[in-house]
């Protein structure tokens, strides 16, 4: 397991740059991710859709797919390309402080 | 008199009414307890064929066998279309107008491809150029059309997780790379497998030890890739970030939903119609009356019948507790255990949880096996084709598969040991 450190703060994170316990997240570490992957400022809309993802991954144990997004995090999934361009479910997970989403195999 | 209400009587439900039908074997004879199975259609499909029959490997009759056959005669099969569950009641309403009452309700009804939800899937071209093999006619019509087919473009997509058997599409692709070869047009058939995800194999094990097969094979690989509409009469399939991937065949795995009565349940369900689950208990989130089995369920498990058969061991011990008035044990772990074709008879077999990767080991007796876990053979082929044999004849009337328990065992098996799994890990080393 690979620790960073992000925010002043040493952290669980896998290869990718994804944070392997959602508790170890803040607010002030979510906004260090976006600037790494190239979203600065984080607005607004960038973080209804972050705290959707998270929210429904902790209550689920499974993050939301785009559709998912796009259909209930209030913001539409042709904007949530705009917003986040590199994909929206794999960017907003990584600054939300989730595991990456993934298949069974 | 205890009223056990079970929808649907697909893999799931059907295992579930047998194994509470043997429990309570007294009490149902004498009617003090009864089994009631609703569902819509009359039919119950052998799933796990629906990905040999476009290649000829079955003919639809060889996967259909009535409902009714597959049920003890103790229990009471209605052919009936759900509207609704009304949970603070106790009711399920029917279509007909009638409604069941129930003391213990079980949601079974699986998931649905809903190939509408995506623009122009269901437009020109659809089941002519564009074909899904997750239903029966759409099995059918591709197994026709790959019978025709000459040489070109055959893209394999999937539109968004989560999906049934979430290999098959895998399994798609290497079975058709085998029958190309094997009808001497190889050559003349580009294959490319799309994935929203970013990898054919998502998990580190996987894709280091699997992606050989797509080099193999000469597969090609688009990842990241949401589908966000198909053009039949074009031949294109575009993202939601405008790349656009033409094709002369697409073979789709369509959004998947839960079936449409969860979303009329108040409380039930969650925005695709999948029911809001205890991941080890099984009880629904709705009320302690209801529970929910296999694909209906929104636990992030494999939607697999495999996983079904392992649920429903530890579904039908809480629903017993549940009646009897003692705490449920929350006990399932996710576990599912799935063999993958990967053509030119060959296969693999993977075993996997909530919380452990698929491993190397041997499989079911550890150290012996006689089945290797992740590793091509044939062996695991003939155990694939083997398995529609197990699945009428000891999974649907709901006995147990000799030395495979519902939890997974981690003896056998080559384990790194992770965050997530260290503890399982270490206490069986």
């Amino acid at each position: 397991m690979a620790t960073a450190v992000i925010a002043n703060h040493e952290l669980d994170m896998d290869a990718e740059g994804f944070l392997q316990k959602p508790d170890q997240w803040s607010q002030e570490i979510g906004i260090d991710i976006a600037r790494q992957v190239g979203i600065d400022p984080i607005t607004d809309r960038h973080w209804r859709v972050v705290r959707f993802m998270r929210e429904r991954y902790l209550q689920t144990g499974q993050a939301p797919t785009i559709r998912t997004l796009g259909k209930e995090s209030g913001v539409s999934t042709k904007e949530l390309y705009q917003l986040f361009p590199k994909g929206p479910a794999k960017l907003a997970a990584r600054i939300g402080g989730i595991p990456k989403p993934h298949g069974c195999i | 008199m205890t009223r056990i209400v079970i929808l649907g009587a697909g893999t799931a439900g059907t295992i579930m009414a047998n194994r509470l039908r043997r429990l309570y074997a007294r009490d149902v004879r004498s009617a003090r307890t009864t089994i009631t199975v609703v569902d819509q259609v009359e039919r119950h499909v052998y799933q796990p064929g629906l990905l040999f029959l476009p290649f000829g490997g079955y003919e639809p009759e060889d996967l259909i066998r009535p409902h009714r056959s597959q049920l003890h005669r103790d229990v009471t099969l209605l052919r009936e279309t759900i509207s609704s569950v009304e949970a603070t009641a106790n009711h399920v309403h029917l279509q007909s107008g009638r409604t069941l009452d129930y003391d213990v309700l079980i949601v079974a009804t699986g998931t649905r491809i809903a190939p509408e939800e995506t623009d122009g899937m269901t437009g020109p071209g659809w089941r002519e150029r564009v074909f899904d093999f997750y239903s029966l006619d759409g099995a059918v019509a591709l197994r026709d059309a790959l019978k025709r087919f000459e040489g070109g473009h055959l893209v394999m997509n999937v539109v968004d997780m989560p999906i049934k058997c979430p290999v098959a599409p895998l399994e798609f692709v290497f079975l058709a790379d085998d029958y190309f070869t094997k009808r001497g047009i190889r050559d003349r058939v580009r294959i490319t497998y799309v994935t929203p995800l970013d990898g054919a194999f998502t998990k580190p094990t996987c894709t280091r030890e699997l992606t050989h097969l797509f080099d193999d094979k000469g597969i090609e690989l688009v990842t990241e890739f949401t589908t966000g509409r198909v053009d039949g009469e074009k031949g294109v399939l575009a993202s939601w970030d405008d790349r656009e991937i033409p094709f002369d065949l697409l073979v789709t795995v369509p959004l998947h939903a839960g079936a449409e009565f969860v979303q009329q349940s108040a409380g039930l369900g969650d925005d695709l119609g999948f029911v809001l689950t205890d991941p080890h208990t099984l009880q629904a989130k709705v009320a302690p009356n209801v529970f929910a089995i296999g694909d209906a369920t929104n636990v992030p498990a494999s939607k697999a019948g495999s996983v079904a058969h392992f649920e429903a061991e530890i579904l039908t011990d809480n629903i017993r507790r549940y009646l009897a008035g003692e705490p449920l044990v929350p006990d399932f772990d996710g576990h599912a255990n799935c063999f993958i074709e990967t053509g030119h008879r060959k296969a693999l077999l993977i075993d996997f949880n909530y919380d452990v990767e698929p491993v190397f080991g041997r499989f079911p007796f550890a150290g012996i096996g006689p089945m290797r876990l992740l590793r091509e053979s044939r062996l695991n082929h003939l155990g694939k084709l083997a398995f529609r044999w197990i699945y009428w004849n000891v999974l649907l009337p709901g006995h147990d598969i000799p030395a495979v328990g519902p939890r997974m065992s981690l003896r056998g098996k080559k384990l790194p040991v992770t965050p997530t799994n260290r503890t399982a890990v270490l206490a069986a080393h």
